[in-house]
């Protein structure tokens, strides 16, 4: 018993790594530009398609390497031609936009690599056991939680040390201000999209290695990103983070328990923290986007 | 003004009354009249929030589905009544709206429109998980629409897709008319104050929640009523009734037609049924043409069909 509840707290924390990762892009995203990017999961199927399109030629820690970068120059380009004219609009429409965007994109893939499961190949060494009593920590599972550390450690490091991460958390409280100060905000706004992206396509890569590789892989992971930045609160990135890994050890936890609410329990959860403290765990008071 | 309104109004229902006598001819049948009404319907009800109180819900497929499994859950297994069932589905989907809508009322914007998303999810993993009882991932098939005993009259709704046309339209009628009087009441006027600019209407002393709570509550309701008709025409419950696709298709209706115009959803639901119905009878990726159509209204049309038409008429 110890050992299963032991075992789905550990998954549970790796799916909530996973959330993480895609409600740290999502939350970025959604601060600067106040745009909900219905896509996200979009982009995060096409970094993992594209990790399997390239492991043949570069190995996969090429792949790992190149993935998330091309998904992210493709998520400039989207900014650039679509998602940019929408600023300043009802964020109606660029709900609207993404959502179709989504539709797009899980087609597309679906037509490019087919509809079947492709299998993803990760190193042998990866993939092996660490540990008889422990049989769930496999190597693989372990190197994504240190990658993901790693990201999301960089992530903000870039944020709290770097000039454009300086200019991301000042235009997410006073975009206009920064604009009068001489920063290019369009510029801004397009590489914070694009990071956004790179963290979908990074969580794309390292979920195809554990789920395998359908044009719907992430859309089951989009809703949890939501509830994970609406519980750690609107604006703040370490909030989204640490929604993302609660909600991820609830559904493990509850997987035990009780399988068939292990969806459902985060919105449970969702409307709890709505009800006791609506901005969110670590969220701001009266932050309106 | 009021005359165009008027001439409007009676093209909207000479249109909708004739439509089973001349859908034929031009290459539809009855069934794909009835579905645009429930479509149009569903989209009325989200527009009486998002275009006239000005909040956006992202989530109502919600409350259409609850609908939907509520009429035929009731059938299936408590009393084989088509009234019945659809009292429960309006009941069922109006309350879980009036809980979480004292969740979410004191939020706006895209914080709104998330969270509307997001409880969506709920009940759609509720349908889906459940498998005993909704039938899980299949549907909730096995049961089918009852006729309606009227005393004088049996009105077949089950074998007679005529009958359920006028049905439904009977229904759509009464909905359509509920809202067009509160639009027109001092609380309808009050939503539209809320929408043009929700802080001055605070400061002359509208209890601004509480009406935004009422506007969801009535959008909900009848957007639940449109889901118990949506599972009579089909004779089945399907868990993508409650997904957040059908939420967006019902968004994209509204906006379409027109969302600053009472009849602009009908207009949008024609459209979008049509164009929906025709495109995946052509091709396997009609996910593809939906989402470039979402694409091209947002940066073409986005004040949809009748916006058009208005800007031209004052131009």
């Amino acid at each position: 018993m110890t050992q299963l509840i032991l075992y789905n707290v550990f998954n549970g924390l790796i799916i909530g790594a996973f959330y993480a990762l895609m409600a740290l892009g999502l939350s970025l995203i959604l601060n600067l530009s106040g745009v909900i990017n219905f896509a996200h999961g979009g982009f995060l199927a096409i970094g993992a398609y594209l990790a399997y399109t390239l492991i043949p030629y570069i190995g996969f820690w090429g792949a790992l390497a190149m993935a998330p970068v091309l998904t992210a120059v493709i998520g400039l380009l989207v900014e650039r031609v679509l998602i940019r004219r929408l600023y300043g609009r009802d964020p109606l429409y660029s709900l609207l936009l993404t959502f179709g965007l989504a539709f797009m994109i899980e087609d597309g893939t679906r037509y490019i690599w087919g509809a079947q499961t492709l299998p993803f190949s990760i190193p042998d060494w990866l993939t092996g056991s660490l540990s008889s009593n422990l049989f769930f920590l496999t190597g693989y599972r372990l190197f994504m939680v240190l990658l993901v550390v790693v990201a999301v450690i960089a992530l903000f490091l870039v944020l709290d040390r770097t000039r454009l991460g300086m200019r991301i958390r000042a235009g997410i409280n006073d975009l206009e201000t920064v604009s009068t100060l001489g920063v290019n905000t369009r510029i801004l706004r397009n590489l914070n999209f694009g990071l956004g992206i790179y963290l979908a396509g990074l969580a794309g890569v390292l979920a195809a290695g554990m789920l395998g590789l359908q044009p719907t892989i992430g859309n089951d992971l989009i809703m949890p990103s939501f509830v994970a930045i609406i519980i750690g609160g609107l604006g703040s990135l370490p909030g989204t983070l640490l929604g993302g890994l609660l909600i991820g050890v609830a559904s493990g936890v509850t997987a035990v328990f009780f399988p068939s609410a292990t969806e459902a329990v985060i919105y449970v959860m969702m409307g709890l923290v709505l009800l006791v403290r609506p901005r969110g765990l670590l969220g701001e008071e009266g932050r309106v986007l | 003004m009021d005359l165009n309104k008027r001439t409007a109004d009676a093209i909207v229902w000479l249109f909708l009354l004739t439509m089973p006598v001349w859908i034929n001819w031009i290459g539809g049948y009855t069934s794909l009249g009835s579905r645009v009404i429930v479509l149009a319907l569903a989209a009325m009800s989200l527009n009486f929030l998002l275009g006239f109180t000005g909040v956006l819900s992202f989530g109502h497929a919600a409350y259409f589905g609850l609908g939907a499994y509520g009429v035929g859950l009731t059938i299936k297994y408590l009393c084989a009544s088509t009234p019945l069932g659809m009292l429960v589905g309006v009941v069922v989907g109006t309350l879980a709206a009036a809980v979480i809508g004292v969740l979410i009322v004191r939020l706006r914007g895209v914080y709104f429109a998330m969270v509307t998303i997001a409880f969506g999810q709920v009940f759609y993993f509720i349908a889906y998980r459940w498998n005993a009882v909704t039938g899980g991932d299949d549907g909730l098939s096995g049961w089918h629409s009852i006729p309606i005993n009227l005393g004088f009259a049996k009105l077949d709704i089950l074998n007679d897709p005529i009958a359920f046309y006028y049905f439904v339209l009977a229904c759509f009628a009464v909905a359509v008319g509920v809202m067009a009087l509160l639009l027109r009441s001092p609380f309808g006027r009050t939503l539209l104050a809320i929408r043009e600019n929700e802080r001055r209407a605070r400061f002359i002393g509208i209890p601004v929640e509480q009406h935004i709570w009422l506007s969801w509550l009535v959008s909900c309701l009848f957007v639940s009523l449109a889901g118990t008709l949506y599972a009579l025409l089909n004779n089945f419950a399907d868990p993508h009734d409650l997904r957040w696709d059908q939420s967006g298709y019902f968004v994209i209706m509204a906006v379409l037609g027109g969302m600053r115009s009472f009849w602009g959803p009908l207009i949008g639901a024609v459209i979008f049924v049509v164009l929906q119905n025709y495109v995946s009878g052509q091709t396997e990726n009609w996910m593809s043409f939906i989402g470039l159509f979402f694409v091209l209204v947002v940066l073409f049309f986005p004040r949809g069909v009748l916006g058009i038409f208005r800007r031209r008429i004052i131009s």
